[in-house]
């Protein structure tokens, strides 16, 4: 035991120092700096992206703890930029040998480049998390003991319960941005997940419910006052409701959507069509609606950085931009586009802190934060109370889009179907599909009780992964297409 | 360490490497381990409205230790093989080893299963594509693609060279690996009309690049596509007969192997638990999983554990008869290793017997879906419900397109009812021919 925590402790000495990365045998700052400056000096931008990531799974599963697994993955990233051209070349080795070899490769791509380098860039002393390494503060030891402890209690639930499995996922990613000139921006993010799936059976049929708490703090802000049994409850709760479930309905209909995580329609359907790339090549349905009504009065959504301790919160993007607040629809009027650098400086705007990547190994995007939808002033009673035939849906798996034709679906994990005012039956996994543009104008009321979800989505696109909030009040849509089997 | 930039690291040298960790694992107290190194050098071109757009290169290296202190196990992967780092690490990965809870099944797999053939699958190609001929190659395509009046944009196009080599020891004396690579090209473009906007793609990916489809076709073929789609209507809720063009029809496979394998026979969180030489599909149906395919996008000769991966039959004339075993899951089940705990490796149906012209004649009415989005099945359940789009076809003629759907129904009465063309093609890892499927809930208006 002591081992491992003095041996993650050398890490943190060793890792954590500023720049500490550009101090090794095989890279210094100073040759660093003039390779990059010599070789982004006819961009228009680009910098040195470094990066150092510890990252831990400890996983219970048919009542064995299953190997535990630590990650270690340190590398930079460098990249070039000229008008709308990237060039991005990456690896593990931190070393002069191999810097040289990707500024090659930048250079080969942007060759007779005549840009000018933009240096503009706003420094910040905004904080959202704790410079903490949740694997280093909670002890191997202790975790396991955890999971073996939720596995007995959310065995303990009922008879009906036959398989567990629960997971601590944590990272602590230190990463620097250095730019010509030698401008540097830092930044250390805490990230943790803790996910529990109950799998019931009963009469022979099985269902599954699963549930998660995460965000940039310590496991243990989410485990103390043994607040990990909530976890069990919520997941034990979902997968019993649905083994009383019925097959969904086929067909347009109401749907009201519950607050909280439901608020992955707001990012499938409008979110990923307002990412600035999208737009910049008009490739989105929503790029020449700027300033036009695009969803229902008193329909506003933002996109935003800065919430304390949040899964999608940044202190500064992966270009060092600080994040912000970012209106995007305000009171169904289109306001603005989430924009990186590149896009921002291709649509004469600024960047709005939206440039993501997943690792050392991706190139910047426009990616989301926490995407919310602000609260109205119905309350769920009246919504339901409103509905004739139609669904209520409480939890989701996962959703998609299509930004071009602006359709997009999600997976049911939760359901129940209204009649005449009233909740009714659990329904089987359906599937819901919209289209974007026109949905938010289908949107006839917006709750009073918004709600942020629990911390535990990652957003894909183009085959990265980044961490993501979503948050938004009970909301009531007139007509949307539930993909069930009964007519 | 001597590296060469442009090209993979040798055998010899991962080779090397990992022997030095396994004498370091074993030095540090475990009882036996194992160690997987794999360098990987990509690079991809992405051009967009024939234009270039950007440049990767990607040159990695990563090792997986993998510690055993009796039967307790855990392991520790890094992309630093500084060897001061790497000792450090094996350290720790011992003594995280030590307070990891016993798993009486943990353990190397078992060494007469280890592979011991000859590697005659031809799956690395040496050829190098300098980043112009790549755009070259990809323009060509957009070139195609734009020569029809609908095509106004692209949502990209890319071109990339992958060349991955590993080196997988174990502390029973198994030590092998092979290089191998793939050349992908893909083209999407988007196509207008009257205020309709669709997009659509191709795509080829191989493991020589001679091999690819040309250009010309990867481009005419995405822009044919897109421009079908333009003015989508959606339709009514009701039961109807389902065509599923062979790249959506390959998803039911990607199930069924979720639902077969090991992992989730022994937990039973699988609608196909207890199912083995049980009947499940109808009698037509025939599942193969085949490593040796020459050049095959999906061949291997071991998986990740050493274990040598041989042909299998997983359902024949509609019976189910076997499960995709790995050493640890399999020991739950009391089944040997057939070498899937890297998963499936070429995986197909068998073809059928109809002409594809026949499957989609009827005097029915035709749903062909050709897009699909959404989770889609559950094998927990079998229930299966998708977004989806395709056209209505009529007498054997596409009428007009379709969007903003969904499609429903049970995967057991799926597997039962489904009737295959004979078109079978191994574009992919997975493959299947054109499926008909009678009938399925389709929600719409």
């Amino acid at each position: 035991m002591l081992n491992w925590s003095l041996i993650l402790k050398n890490f943190s000495i060793k890792f954590n120092i500023v720049s500490n990365f550009l101090k090794n045998k095989n890279l210094n700052y100073d040759k660093a700096k003039s390779l990059i400056n010599n070789t982004l000096v006819d961009c228009d931008d680009g910098e040195l992206y470094l990066e150092d990531t510890k990252s831990e799974s400890i996983l219970i599963d048919d009542n064995k703890i299953k190997s535990s697994s630590f990650k270690r993955d340190t590398g930079y990233g460098l990249r070039g930029v000229t008008e709308d051209k990237v060039a991005y070349s990456h690896s593990n080795d931190i070393s002069e040998k191999s810097l040289e070899m990707s500024c090659e490769n930048i250079k080969s791509t942007l060759k007779n480049s005549n840009g000018k380098y933009n240096h503009s860039i706003n420094k910040t002393n905004q904080k959202f998390y704790d410079e903490l390494d949740p694997i280093e503060n909670k002890s191997l030891k202790t975790k396991i003991e955890l999971l073996k402890e939720i596995n007995q209690y959310a065995r303990s639930k009922d008879g009906c319960v036959k398989q567990v499995t629960a997971n601590f996922l944590g990272e602590h990613k230190n990463i620097e941005i250095l730019r010509p000139g030698g401008e540097l921006f830092t930044d250390i993010r805490p990230l943790v997940r803790i996910n529990v799936s109950i799998l019931v059976e009963k009469n022979g049929r099985k269902e599954t419910g699963m549930y998660g708490v995460g965000g940039r703090q310590s496991y243990d802000n989410y485990l103390k006052n043994d607040d990990w049994k909530k976890i069990c409850d919520e997941a034990f709760r979902m997968a019993y409701a649905n083994l009383e479930s019925k097959p969904s309905p086929a067909g347009e209909m109401k749907v009201v959507l519950g607050p909280g995580w439901p608020a992955i329609l707001i990012h499938e359907a409008v979110g990923h069509g307002l990412e600035g790339d999208f737009n910049r090549k008009k490739t989105s349905v929503f790029h020449d609606l700027v300033g036009k009504k695009v969803a229902s009065d008193g329909v506003t959504i933002i996109d935003d950085g800065t919430i304390d301790k949040r899964r999608g919160s940044l202190n500064i993007d992966d270009e060092g931009t600080p994040t912000e607040k970012t209106v995007l629809i305000e009171n169904g009027i289109l306001k603005n586009f989430m924009q990186d650098r590149m896009n921002a400086r291709l649509m004469k705007t600024k960047s709005t802190g939206n440039g993501r990547r997943e690792s050392y190994k991706h190139v910047i995007m426009p990616r989301m934060r926490n995407t919310i939808m602000l609260n109205g002033n119905n309350t769920q009673e009246e919504m339901i109370k409103s509905v004739d035939r139609g669904i209520f849906a409480v939890s989701f798996g996962g959703g998609q889009v299509d930004i071009t034709s602006g359709k997009f679906v999600f997976n049911c994990t939760e359901a129940y179907e209204i009649v005449n005012g009233k909740i009714g039956s659990p329904l089987k996994g359906a599937t819901l599909i919209g289209d974007g543009p026109s949905s938010l104008k289908e949107v006839l009321m917006v709750g009073n009780d918004m709600k942020l979800d629990p911390g535990i989505g990652t957003c894909g696109k183009a085959g990265q992964g980044v961490p993501v909030g979503v948050g938004q009040p009970s909301m009531l849509i007139d007509n949307m297409t539930v993909g069930g089997t009964q007519l | 360490m001597a590296l060469n930039f442009k090209m993979l690291k040798e055998d010899e040298h991962l080779k090397k490497l990992a022997e030095n960790f396994s004498t370091n694992l074993k030095k540090s107290g475990a009882s036996e381990s194992s160690v997987l190194i794999s360098n990987s050098i990509s690079e991809s071109v992405n051009i967009r409205n024939k234009k270039l757009d950007g440049s990767t290169r990607s040159d990695s290296l990563n090792v997986v230790l993998t510690a055993y202190v009796g039967k307790k196990k855990s392991s520790i992967s890094s992309s630093n093989l500084d060897e001061s780092h790497i000792n450090e690490l094996i350290k720790k990965c011992v003594e995280t080893t030590k307070i990891t809870p016993e798993d009486e099944l943990n353990s190397l797999p078992d060494s007469e299963l280890y592979f011991k053939g000859v590697k005659n699958l031809d799956l690395y190609d040496e050829t190098f594509i300098e980043n112009s001929k790549k755009i070259d190659f990809i323009k060509e395509a957009e070139e195609e693609a734009f020569k029809k009046k609908e095509i106004v944009n692209t949502n990209g196009s890319g071109f990339s060279q992958n060349k991955s080599n590993f080196i997988l020891a174990n502390s029973n004396g198994f030590i092998d690996g092979y290089k191998s690579s793939n050349f992908s090209a893909y083209c999407e473009v988007v196509a207008k009309s009257n205020g309709s906007m669709e997009r659509d793609y191709e795509f080829s990916s191989k493991r020589f690049f001679k091999d690819l489809l040309e250009p010309k076709k990867i481009g005419d073929k995405a822009s044919e596509l897109a421009i079908k789609k333009l003015k989508p209507r959606k339709i009514k809720s009701k039961k109807m007969r389902v065509v599923f063009d062979k790249r959506i029809a390959k998803n039911f496979l990607s199930s069924f192997a979720s639902a077969i394998t090991s992992g989730t026979i022994a937990k039973g969180t699988t609608f196909l638990k207890n199912k083995l030489n049980a009947q499940i599909f109808n009698n037509k149906i025939n599942i193969i999983d085949k490593p040796n395919i020459i050049k095959g996008s999906g061949s291997r000769y071991f998986d990740i554990e050493g274990t040598y991966t041989n042909k299998l039959n997983l359902v024949e004339n509609g019976v189910l008869k076997n499960y995709l075993v790995d050493t640890y899951n399999g020991k739950k089940i009391n089944m040997k290793s057939n070498g899937r705990a890297s998963g499936t490796t070429n995986l197909y149906f068998g073809n059928g017997d109809e002409d594809y012209k026949n499957l989609i004649n009827s005097d029915k009415e035709i749903l062909y879906i050709n897009e699909t989005f959404g989770r889609g099945a559950n094998i927990i359940t079998g229930d299966y419900s998708v977004g989806a789009s395709g056209f209505m076809v009529e007498n054997g003629e596409f009428i007009y397109p379709v969007s903003e759907i969904t499609i429903a129904g049970d995967l057991n009465d799926i597997f039962n009812k489904m009737v295959l063309g004979n078109d079978l093609q191994f574009n992919y890892s997975t493959n299947s021919p054109t499926m008909l499927v009678d009938e399925l809930t389709v929600g719409g208006k």
